[in-house]
């Protein structure tokens, strides 16, 4: 299997490939090419140009100032490996270690993970419940996008086609904040059957301080579970406070079912998995 | 007699790495794969393709020192790097340890997933030097096989780690069930 012919173009500068963009309105922006590559192989994307951005310096790059920042064309890889974020945000160093397999963590890229926006994707979700933002550069300067208003609809992203996502920010975090991820691997694949990424801060009290609960691989995109994250708001981590929220983590979601697993399947998955995610997050800031 | 107007082919664009160690320069269309550069192009058929949808691992081999499956990477992309394929791994006419261990603890069957089994087992030594059964197969679990059931493939990892790290056999903190089993027997 091979893709349809395109042009390819290697910019060496965000700039270049912006106006490479704006110059061949069919063409698509290469990453890691591991979502991309396969769909243009089953033909199910044929573009007339690729736009690599693989020979941009800069962009492979993660930085602690307070916050964390992380180069869109940042790998798996780099992520698992980066000692700085496993003390810093260990959510995102263990999802890492989880998306596919080693190779796909070879050439898969946290910039990709977000601009492609796979209803199955973890990082989706670990973003989403993390507050993180992404910086988009276009013809007209650079815009912030929450990740809460980046994913539209079933791979469908607030990105223009001439917009280069070129980094992802996560907010430093107030105090003792208990996080983690779980997901329902799909067996072949590794993505999302369901994955529930749960960021909970922690007062003086102990009692859950605006946590952020998303799910990914149940909707047609990544969506935070907000029932159940005001369930919980205010409360002590309490087993009994756990298990209530997890129950109500599906509520008003919109779950698909497939071949795969119905929708009722997701919906009860939803809660094992909330129900653990808390449960280790909760471990985290007793 | 009318004549068909001649349609341009595919625009070609040069391309250059180093393989196993050589050089090689060649023009392709951008949208050849690596694993066919290796293969039809320079002829190293030890890369297999198994799915050609990125699920199998047949077809790994390292760019640039990190292990990719190269039915998922474009010749383009690999522009400029360096490539080692099965071919590449024995040195000096000798097998390189996870080739070793594949031989030593039959690893194979049919074969058809060992050469991209090898490179993936090879690059997750070089991470995890000494790897527990679940860091194995973990860390193969981009590579399927269809004959042997893992099993020996496991312990072909095992034994290469061993190899690597000073010719014992692994760190017994790491020794798997089926040598606890067999050390069990071997005593009664
Ligand atoms: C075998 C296999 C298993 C996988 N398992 C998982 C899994 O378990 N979990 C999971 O989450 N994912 C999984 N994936 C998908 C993988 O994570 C992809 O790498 C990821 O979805 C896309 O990242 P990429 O860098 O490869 O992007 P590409 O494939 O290069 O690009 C994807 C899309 O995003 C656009 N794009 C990429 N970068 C940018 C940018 N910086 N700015 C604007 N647009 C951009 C491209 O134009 C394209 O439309 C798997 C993939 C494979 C092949
Ligand atoms: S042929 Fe490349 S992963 Fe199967
Ligand atoms: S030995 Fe036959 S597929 Fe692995």
């Amino acid at each position: 299997m091979f893709p349809t012919q395109f042009d390819y173009h290697r910019p060496g500068s965000v700039q270049e490939a912006i106006s490479l963009l704006q110059a061949n309105p069919d063409a698509k922006i290469l990453a890691g090419g591991h979502s991309l590559l396969p769909a243009m192989k089953l033909r199910l994307a044929s573009p007339a140009a690729l736009v690599d951005l693989g020979g941009i310096d800069g962009l492979r790059s993660i930085s602690t100032n307070g916050g964390v920042t992380i180069g869109a064309m940042t790998t798996y890889a780099q992520l698992r490996d980066s000692n700085e974020l496993a003390s810093r945000l260990p959510i995102v160093s263990e999802t890492a270690n989880n998306v596919g397999d080693p190779q796909v963590q070879n050439k898969g890229t946290l910039g990709g993970a977000l601009a492609h926006a796979d209803p199955a994707a973890d990082f989706t979700a670990v973003m989403l419940a993390l507050g993180a933002s992404v910086k988009a550069v276009g013809p007209n300067g650079e815009r912030t996008i929450a990740a809460d208003d980046l994913f539209v609809d079933l791979l469908t992203t607030a990105l223009a086609a001439d917009e280069v996502l070129t980094e992802v920010s996560v907010p430093a975090g107030q105090g003792k904040v208990g996080m983690a991820y779980e997901k329902f691997r799909h067996p072949a694949s590794g993505y999302a059957v369901v994955g529930v990424a749960v960021v909970v801060p922690v007062d003086g009290q102990g009692n859950a301080a605006s946590p952020r609960i998303a799910v990914t691989g149940a909707t047609s995109k990544a969506t935070r579970a907000t029932a159940a994250e005001q369930g919980l708001n205010g409360k002590p981590l309490t087993d009994q406070n756990i298990a209530a929220a997890a129950a109500a983590a599906a509520n008003g979601l919109d779950l698909n079912g497939d071949h795969f697993a119905s929708a009722e399947f997701r919906g009860h998955l939803i809660e094992v998995f909330t129900k653990r995610a808390l449960e280790r997050a909760a471990a985290q800031v007793k | 007699m009318t004549m068909t107007e001649a349609v341009a082919a595919p625009a070609r664009v040069p391309v250059q790495m180093t393989v196993n160690g050589t050089d090689y320069a060649a023009e392709v269309e951008p949208r050849l794969l690596l694993v066919h550069f290796l293969r039809d192009n320079l002829g190293l058929t030890g890369t297999h393709v198994g799915c050609d949808t990125s699920q199998c691992g047949a077809c790994v081999v390292y760019l640039n020192g990190e292990s990719v499956k190269s039915c998922t990477v474009l010749a383009v992309q690999a522009n400029g790097g360096e490539v080692t394929t099965i071919e590449g791994l024995a040195k000096d006419g000798e097998y390189d340890p996870v080739q070793q261990g594949f031989w030593e603890m039959h690893g194979l069957q049919c074969g058809y997933c060992t050469p991209g089994m090898i490179m993936s087992a090879h690059a997750l030594l070089k991470r995890i030097p000494n790897p527990t059964e679940e860091q194995i197969r973990h860390g193969l679990e981009g590579n399927l096989c269809r004959c042997t059931g893992y099993q020996n493939i496991v312990k072909a990892v095992q034994y290469a780690a061993g190899q690597m790290n000073g010719g014992g056999t692994h760190d017994p903190a790491n020794t798997a069930d089926w040598e606890r089993e067999l050390a069990g027997k071997s005593d009664s």
